[in-house]
Order: structure tokens, then C-alpha cells, then sequence
């Protein structure tokens, strides 16, 4: 069993998040067949239609499609819309943060750019 | 789509104590149902009306269409697994097996066998011996093999170690997978069970408090933690359902959508939102301290 982490949003939206997750790290390729609702409510201890409204919503935004009596699928260029997607939730979630806290803490732009760097040889 | 349930305006008194106050709700086909709320809130006489084993005072009901009492039609396709189930003094595990078999048109005997085994049950054994984590066991196999259309479990799992109870919750989540039906879940297990639910009725007092779709239940209430001016000034005006202060910080549970003005004006203030559990809601809601009535 996989645990969902429960951080208050709706399950099914954190659900098509850890489907996007896999696709983004390639666990799931493009044009790969997706595991079932039930098996998706299965694994995480689910509701099935909580499950399976994660998976729409990622039919809905053309991420996967449906094969009429097969299943689910990952659809082609996936992965790059949804490297596009996360790029700008990246700015939204990580930078606009940091500058507003960096403000906070009266850290200069410059000396901002010099703490990335120097986590960035550090790692 | 024709609901498996519909309540219209049901009461139930007992001389002059109503325990059941004016009900009206419906249970739709095929989908997993938690009722929820606290001890002597009128849960479990509501499911004792719905399954004929009580007469309720006033009010309509009824279940796959017809009125349930003394109709086999419908009491045939529904298991009521209770908390408090008494069996015959002569009975053996295999004995109560063998009953259900007959009592249940889709029985599945193979599966039954398939749950004995994970229970870890012995078939031998006669039922007053069992412990009360086995008798639980018992009835959780009988509500799971009967695969009936409608099935309620009334909080099947006293006694019942973690380890037990997360098998039921597996199993539960597998079998409705592949083998859709209306299940009623009644539990004070709330955090366990909260991801399976697709619909939560919380009773409080004989009346129904929420009734909603689970998924839209988590979006209605979120918790703002602050330093205590801040978070008085944030919560002006909004309906706080639960406040709590600590030295300067304070933490305000707060019925409505935190979107994102809620967001950019806590933000300003220094304030960050943290989710609140289903538990924790129905808690908020429920207890006496309380200042939550919400009706809409």
C-alpha cells in the first residue's frame, strides 16, 4: 500500500499530481499503458472515484488518453507539456516565495543569485 | 439514476426523547457512504430503521424503491453488519458461514474462504469464544463475501488491531473495485477511513450537520495560523469554527474556501494556511465548545 500524503487538497488533484510525478521521471513513458483506477485506489487506499477522477483530469488536459477497452495511456509530448506546466507552478510556488521572504530578511537580488549559486556547487 | 436510499422526513422518538429529528437525505447506487458523527447523534437508530429492524416514528423511507419491513425483495439485497450482532449459543464460526450463505444470493464462498484465512479465524471455534477482535473479524468476512447491492457496516471493527483493520480497509477498497456496490461505513475512525469515503452524512443530535461529497467536504474549511492580532484581524467577518491561542499565536479554523485573495490577504498578514482533516473538522463541528453550527 502507498500512502497519500494528505496535505488538504482534494486526493483526486494529488492523485494526477503523483501520476504527472511518474511521467515527469519516466517511471511512466510516453505511450506506456497507465495502471487501472481500481489498482490506482488499490494501491493508495483510495476511493476508485476519487481515483478515477484524477485520471480525468489528466485525460481532460490531454496528458493521457483512453484506448476503448484497453485503458489508460500516457499520450505523446506528455512529458514536455507537463515540464512546461510545472515550470511556471515553479515560479509561482518557489520564487515568488523566496523573493518575498528574501525581502523579509532585506537580501538584496545580487546576493540572492550569489546564494543559488552557492547551493547549486554545494549539492 | 434511481438512489438506492431515500429518506423523507423520518423521526423517531422514544416518549418524549426524539433521537431522530426530521431526516431527510438519499443514497445514491454504487458509491461508499460514511456516517459519521458522535456517540448518541441517532446513527445507529437510523440504520436500524433503514434495515426494518426499527419502526420509525414518522417519516418516508424507502430502500431499492419499496418500503423495507417484512419485504424480502429488498432485505434480501442488503447486509447489515453491526457492532453488538448476537449469534446462538450452539454456533460455530463455520456455522455463521454457512448461514450467510444462504442469506446472501451473491455470496461468494470462495472469497469467504480467501478472508478466513487473512482473519486468521478459527472455523471450529464456537462463537461465544471467540474474542471480541475475532467476532469483528467475523462480521467484516460475512459483510465483504455477501457482496450485497447494499451494504452498512455499523463500526465492524471493535477490537480489531491496526494491522486488521487495514486489511479490511484493503480488501474493502479492492472487492467495491470489482464488484461495485452501496457501502455504508459508520465509524468513529474517521482518519482511517476518510480516503475511502466518496460521500460523508455526519448526524449530530438527531439531525443531519453535513451531507456532501468528500472531495468538496476537504475544500470547505481550512485552519489560519498567526500571531493572535493578526489572525483576529483576518477572521473579522469570516465564520471561525474553532479558535485556539497559544502565548501570541492563535490558530482559527475557518468554514469557507481559502482561495487565493484568502491567501494573498493572509499572506500580508504573516499568516499561513494548514489543512484541516476530516476528524479534525467533525470534531470542530460537533463538540460543545464548538461555535460551528453550519446549515447550508
Amino acid at each position: 500500500m502507498g500512502s497519500i500524503m494528505d496535505d488538504g487538497r482534494p486526493i483526486f488533484i494529488q492523485i494526477a499530481e503523483k501520476i504527472e510525478d511518474d511521467i515527469l521521471s519516466e517511471g511512466l513513458p510516453e505511450e506506456s499503458q497507465v495502471p487501472s483506477t481500481n489498482q490506482f485506489a488499490s494501491f493508495y487506499q483510495i476511493n476508485p472515484a476519487t481515483a478515477a477522477k484524477g485520471v480525468n483530469l489528466l485525460v481532460d488536459q490531454g496528458i493521457l488518453y483512453k484506448k476503448r477497452g484497453i485503458g489508460m495511456f500516457v499520450a505523446s509530448g506528455a512529458r514536455e507539456r507537463l515540464v512546461d506546466k510545472r515550470k511556471e507552478q515553479f515560479y509561482e510556488q518557489y520564487i515568488v516565495t523566496m523573493i518575498h521572504e528574501a525581502k523579509k530578511l532585506g537580501i538584496t537580488v545580487d546576493q540572492l543569485t550569489d546564494m543559488v549559486r552557492r547551493g547549486d556547487e554545494s549539492k | 439514476m434511481k438512489p438506492v436510499i431515500e429518506v423523507k422526513r423520518l423521526n423517531k422518538t422514544y416518549g418524549s426523547e426524539t433521537v431522530v429529528k426530521d431526516i431527510s437525505f438519499a443514497v445514491e447506487e454504487n458509491k461508499i457512504y460514511g456516517l459519521l458523527g458522535r456517540n448518541g447523534a441517532g446513527k445507529t437508530t437510523i440504520m436500524h430503521m433503514l434495515t426494518a429492524q426499527l419502526f420509525p416514528t414518522s417519516g418516508e423511507m424507502k430502500v431499492f424503491g419499496e418500503n423495507p419491513y417484512e419485504n424480502n425483495r429488498v432485505l434480501s439485497r442488503m447486509c447489515f453488519i453491526k457492532e453488538s450482532q448476537k449469534y446462538p449459543d450452539s454456533f460455530r464460526v463455520a456455522d455463521v458461514l454457512a448461514v450467510a450463505a444462504t442469506l446472501y444470493p451473491d455470496w461468494d464462498q470462495a472469497y469467504a474462504q480467501q478472508l478466513i484465512e487473512e482473519f486468521r479465524l478459527p472455523l471450529k471455534r464456537r462463537m461465544k469464544k471467540l474474542s471480541r477482535g475475532m467476532l469483528s473479524s467475523v462480521g467484516i468476512i460475512v459483510g465483504l463475501a455477501s457482496r450485497a447491492p447494499l451494504t452498512i457496516f455499523d463500526e465492524p471493527y471493535l477490537g480489531l488491531d491496526a494491522v486488521a483493520r487495514n486489511l479490511f480497509y484493503e480488501r474493502l477498497i479492492e472487492d467495491y473495485g470489482e464488484h461495485p456496490r452501496t457501502v455504508i461505513l459508520s465509524t468513529h475512525l474517521i482518519d482511517e477511513v476518510s480516503n475511502l469515503l466518496e460521500h460523508v452524512i455526519v448526524i449530530d443530535n438527531g439531525s443531519i450537520l453535513i451531507n456532501e461529497n468528500a472531495d468538496e467536504l476537504r475544500d470547505k474549511a481550512y485552519t489560519a495560523v498567526g500571531s493572535a492580532q493578526h489572525v483576529s484581524t483576518y477572521t473579522a467577518g469570516k465564520r471561525v469554527i474553532h479558535q485556539e491561542s497559544l502565548g501570541g499565536m492563535m490558530t482559527a479554523t475557518i468554514w469557507g474556501k481559502g482561495d487565493k485573495a484568502n491567501r494573498r490577504e493572509a499572506e500580508g498578514l504573516g499568516i499561513q494556511f494548514a489543512p484541516v482533516t476530516l476528524q479534525q473538522l467533525i470534531v470542530h463541528l460537533t463538540s460543545d465548545k464548538g461555535n460551528g453550527r453550519v446549515a447550508d
